[in-house]
């Protein structure tokens, strides 16, 4: 595994002079993928605040081959290279190693890209798909999203005076990659470099699709100050709201926070559940806590349930 | 004369045999009747290792025609088939395929489009897209289906805009007919290698592919889109009057049948035209000077050409196999009579239409483009016609 001193020295594969926000989370995200792949890489983006913020014509941000189609079909786009370079390999025309991923806010994962995203995971290419998770469309000013999360105030579910924010839960989009069976699916999040850069290495290193979900603060659709990205990162970590952990394989492993902080530290950091102090919405509150706990203790119990130790024992034949 | 093999193939499968012998790199495609059959008897090819190709099997038009865009702008030969509400649910695709300039093939099976839900053929489905930017080629039967789909490679890679090859759904994708297919050898050196400029996979060179346009650039692109289309009239003229020297089989922007000395046509496209020239035959036998012109390929629009052939005649019909619910008329006829429009204003018979492009991707009209407009106007009136069309507002 790489250390920082080392990434810091690489040549810039997603450089500086693009037009994100100040304490824009996605780009640092695109910025540490491929820190750990490295340049010999091919990206396919999705339509987001990603793509708008890096690519503005005549200018690019990206030093490695790019490829923007449309909003919902990153992962067919890449699922197009990657075809290509197989059956250049096949012909004998091609014989670099090349690493193919696409990047996906969670809006064109979760909700209007998840066809294309489950279509190339099914048909198992050898890809690697990021999906920069920030729980809401922001290049179209914070309508909510399937990764929205119950409470949230968003511009297509507002806080209003019957309504307080979005009223589901968010999906879990991470299971259900899981549930494609892949070799390699994991939650990661901004604030943690070495979580994020030691999973994009060990998802390359594997043959196949893979999934990585990382957790993306926005600090426009949120409403915090811009530099508390990567506080409000890890702190979603440490209240369980967004655990890290990956299975590989259809093994889970979680890395537990040192202490398993209240939510309520990770909501009053953030503009979008400022009506969340309010007294009279206290139970909604509370019931965010709890689904917390309990996602918490459903993943601890999936790692127990997937740990080589949880293995049943041969039954006992017979006579 | 080179080799050839008649056989009996119905359209689908002269389109799948014309594919096999293109062998391209990727295919990526999703069933819909009726041009199921072309992917699927690709597939077989596939299957017993008779091509190179990565077949992609998507779980969706919009996936296959995604696809397609990322192995093209990766460099690869790419092809697909579709038709009908598959071609409708690509739509979003296409307009990317073409604005990124990507020679990717495509075999297009004409049916309707719902509602109410039909599989049959008519051409509303391709005209749904006909302002996509793809170069559009009809074919009349089996033979122009497997002609025009080979033809198409290299008409896409020079123009560098994908081509669509349509056939008449069920007419010519179901019906068996006597085919003439070229020999491999043959096939494949008239298609030749593909070697692509800019592409994805090549580390030396490394490109951005489907940057962001605000006012400043996106206008500037559409109008070499724009130009790409016209110059491509001549890429189609050129590879047909190879492929004919080659083969024996000619071809042109459209056909003129029996249009020597014709007092009254018709225009029609794909398997009517077919129909039309059984029936021209028999009237002129009756002494009748009946003719026909066949568009061969509606994108782009042979407008002066074609208003040329008919410059003589008494009268015209326009067929369209296709509505635009437009309260107007069919696609064909508005393209058709806008044609003769315009060549009867050039002998002064018309007054002027002038057209003005402008504002295209938020780029700022200004008071001084309108007096501009006005001036020119003016100048029209007092007969010293402007160009036809203006893009105003551009830089050339
Ligand atoms: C078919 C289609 N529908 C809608 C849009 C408009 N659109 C562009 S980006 C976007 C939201 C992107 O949200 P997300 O994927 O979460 O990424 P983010 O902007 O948060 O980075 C939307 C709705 C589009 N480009 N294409």
């Amino acid at each position: 595994m790489a250390n920082l001193k080392d990434l810091s020295k690489q040549k810039a594969l997603f450089t500086g002079g693009h037009r994100a926000c100040a304490g824009c989370g996605a780009v640092i995200i695109a910025r540490q993928v491929l820190m750990a792949a490295g340049p010999n890489t091919v990206v396919a983006n999705a339509t987001g605040c990603l793509e708008v913020v890096s690519t503005i014509f005549p200018y690019t941000a990206w030093n490695v081959p790019f490829v923007h189609s449309a909003f919902e079909c990153a992962a067919a786009s890449i699922s197009g290279v990657e075809a290509l370079y197989k059956s250049w390999v096949r012909q004998g025309k091609y014989n670099k190693k090349v690493n193919f991923i696409a990047f996906g806010g969670d809006g064109g994962t979760y909700d209007i890209g998840l066809q294309s995203l489950s279509g190339a995971m099914e048909r198992g290419h050898n890809i690697l798909y990021v999906c920069y998770n920030n729980e809401a469309y922001m290049n179209t000013g914070v309508q909510r999203s399937g990764a929205t999360p119950k409470g949230a105030d968003t511009t297509t579910a507002p806080v209003g005076k019957v309504k307080k924010g979005k009223e589901q839960f968010r999906k879990d989009l991470t299971e259900i990659m899981v549930a494609h069976k892949i070799p390699y699916a994991a939650q990661s999040v901004v604030g943690n470099w070495r979580d994020l850069t030691s999973k994009v290495e060990k998802a390359l290193a594997m043959d196949g699709p893979k999934f990585i979900n990382v957790f993306q603060p926005c600090r426009l659709g949120w409403s915090y100050d811009p530099e508390m990205t990567c506080e409000i990162g890890r702190l979603s970590v440490e209240t369980c709201v967004w655990p890290l952990y990956e299975v590989v394989n259809g093994q889970y492993k979680v890395t537990k926070p040192k202490e398993k902080k209240p939510l309520v530290e990770w909501i009053k950091l953030q503009g979008r559940f400022r009506h969340l102090l309010k007294p009279e919405n206290k139970q909604l509150l509370d019931e965010l806590q709890t689904a917390t706990d309990k996602n918490w203790e459903d993943l601890l119990r999936k790692e127990s349930l997937t740990s080589p130790a949880a293995e049943p024992k041969p039954s006992q034949t017979l006579r | 004369m080179a080799n050839s093999n008649i056989v009996a193939r119905t359209g689908n499968e002269a389109m799948a045999e014309a594919m096999r012998q293109i062998n391209p790199d990727v295919v990526a495609a999703y069933p819909i009747t009726p041009a199921t059959e072309v992917v699927q008897i690709f597939a077989g090819y596939v299957a017993d290792g008779l091509v190179d190709t990565e077949f992609v099997p998507v779980e969706s038009e919009h996936s296959a025609m995604s696809a397609c865009i990322g192995s093209s702008s990766a460099g690869g030969r790419t092809m697909t088939g579709t038709s009908s509400q598959g071609l409708a649910l690509m739509a979003e695709m296409l307009y990317i395929a073409a604005g990124l300039r990507l020679p990717i093939i495509m075999a297009d099976v004409n049916r309707a489009l719902s509602s109410p839900i039909n599989i049959h053929c008519d051409h509303s489905d391709t005209m749904m897209v006909r302002d996509s930017g793809w170069i559009q080629i009809f074919s009349e039967n089996c033979q122009e289906a497997y002609d025009n789909m080979l033809q198409a490679v290299r008409i896409a890679e020079k123009a560098r805009l994908p081509v669509m090859v349509t056939t008449d759904g069920f007419i010519i994708s179901h019906g068996m007919e006597r085919l003439e297919i070229l020999s491999d050898a043959d096939a494949k050196s008239f298609v030749g290698a593909y070697k692509p400029e800019n592409y994805l996979l090549n580390f030396e060179k490394l490109i951005t592919v489907g940057a962001l346009d605000l006012q400043d650039y996106y206008f500037e692109h559409r109008r070499q889109l724009a130009e790409a289309m016209k110059t491509s009239k001549q890429v189609i003229l050129d590879v047909a009057k190879e492929f004919g020297t080659k083969f024996g089989r000619t071809y042109g922007l459209f056909e003129q049948y029996k249009m020597d000395g014709a007092e009254i046509a018709i225009v029609a496209m794909g398997s009517t035209a077919g129909t039309a020239k059984v029936v021209i035959d028999g009237l002129r036998s009756k002494g009748l000077k009946a003719g026909l012109i066949k568009p061969r390929v509606f994108r782009p629009f042979p407008k002066e050409e074609l208003a040329d052939s008919l410059k003589g005649l008494k009268a015209v019909a326009v067929m369209d196999r296709s509505d635009a619910m437009n309260a107007q008329e069919g696609p064909l006829a508005v393209e058709v009579k806008a044609a003769l429009f315009d060549a009867s204003a050039s002998s002064g018979a018309n007054k002027t239409v002038l057209d003005y492009i402008y504002g295209l991707g938020g780029r700022e009209i200004k008071p001084e483009d309108i007096e501009h407009v006005y001036n020119d106007l003016s100048e029209a009136a007092k007969g010293k016609a402007k160009q036809k069309v203006t893009y105003l507002g551009v830089r050339e």
